[in-house]
């Protein structure tokens, strides 16, 4: 435990609170420094799971995502509404009963901080959702599913976070 | 039990699994469900550029990568063993709709006579490929997280802003749409 409390002071020291404010970043960091990246194994077999729930259930198609902007169907509706349940419980559950994370960490969460890009960007966004018929998952999905043509929206969507990056500053928040 | 998997899942079974994705991330490692981050990682690892937003140490972040990796891998599963090869069921509304855009092929998840380089290479495609991936990329970083950050991570913990965010990206879509992709998709 010793070992774990001082990586915690570590990386806390690290963190740029500043930065944390608007974004995620920070947050993720590894708390059990010592890991090596087979530890990240587990990620990719979840990302697999995942991977395979968005083809199954449709989610990463063009089409489904024109029926849902267009109210002709409830299925989108109902795979993010059921996540986000499945998502409340468990939460819930992990805060009530303080589970634990697999090393015996506590799990920790972050508030997050309202400001003006959560409107504007969001609407920019969506209109990008539509457009595409994608998030950035699907985005990956889809170009390994065989529509090798996104890999121009998804360069396009590198390029997009870039010159966010750039402008930043001069952005309303 | 093969025939059973390679049906296209209810909305009840693939939300579930997708919602579980929330505690899995958790209780692995203390990480936060959320995608669009990638987008940053890779420009921070690529293109820094001494941009202060990408200056930070992306191998720490590293993990989030292994998942979209294992995205791409299920993806790939999933589109080549666990198809039926049976056409996309769409609403007979949107069939009506985009036959009038000439589209036709529902036999993917996407409309091969939409999504081909013929189209890219045209203003359409130009709108629908490069503007809509640039959108997709700008827009969930300023708005700080995507549909999996915000509508599921950020709901599933009860964040204001993030209910706030994923109104905004509906808003965003059923703008784009009903009142501007159809002009797009007649070009």
């Amino acid at each position: 435990m010793a070992i774990v409390n001082s990586t915690v002071q570590a990386v806390s020291e690290n963190v740029d609170l500043e930065k944390c404010s608007l974004d995620t970043e920070g947050i993720n960091e590894p708390h059990i420094q010592q890991h090596k990246w087979y530890h990240n194994v587990k990620y990719l077999l979840v990302g697999i799971v995942f991977g395979i729930a968005f083809v199954k259930t449709e989610i990463i198609s063009w089409f489904r995502i024109q029926e849902m902007f267009r109210l002709q169907s409830f299925h989108m509706f109902g795979v993010i509404g059921t996540a986000v349940v499945v998502g409340i419980i468990s939460v819930q559950l992990i805060k009530r009963f303080n589970i634990k994370t697999i090393y015996g960490e506590e799990v920790v969460f972050h508030k997050k901080k309202f400001n003006k890009g959560q409107v504007i960007g969001g609407l920019l966004f969506g209109f990008g959702w539509a457009l595409t018929g994608a998030c950035p998952g699907p985005l990956f999905a889809q170009i390994s599913a065989g529509f090798l043509i996104i890999a121009v929206p998804l360069l396009s969507a590198i390029a997009g976070t870039w010159v966010y990056g750039f402008f930043r500053d001069k952005l309303p928040h | 039990m093969l025939d059973f998997l390679k049906q296209p899942w209810t909305w009840y079974a693939g939300g579930a699994i997708i919602g579980l994705t929330v505690p899995a991330l958790l209780l692995l490692g203390n990480k936060h469900f959320g995608i669009s981050s990638n987008l940053r990682h890779i420009c921070a690892a690529c293109l820094p550029a001494k941009i202060p937003f990408f200056q930070y140490d992306w191998k720490k972040e590293i993990w989030n990568l292994f998942f979209v990796g294992g995205i791409v891998i299920g993806a790939w599963i999933a589109s080549t063993y666990l198809s039926n090869g049976q056409p996309v069921q769409v609403n007979p509304k949107l069939v009506q709709e985009l036959s009038s855009y000439n589209i036709h092929d529902y036999g993917k998840l996407m409309p091969a006579d939409l999504f081909n380089i013929h189209t890219l290479f045209s203003l359409k495609g130009l709108l629908l490929f490069v503007v809509g991936g640039f959108l997709v990329g700008f827009g969930t970083r300023y708005a700080g997280g995507c549909t999996s950050g915000h509508s599921i991570m950020g709901l599933s913990n009860l964040q204001l802003p993030s209910l706030i965010a994923t109104i905004c990206f509906m808003a965003g879509g059923f703008i784009m749409a009903n009142l501007i992709l159809p002009f797009i998709l007649k070009l």
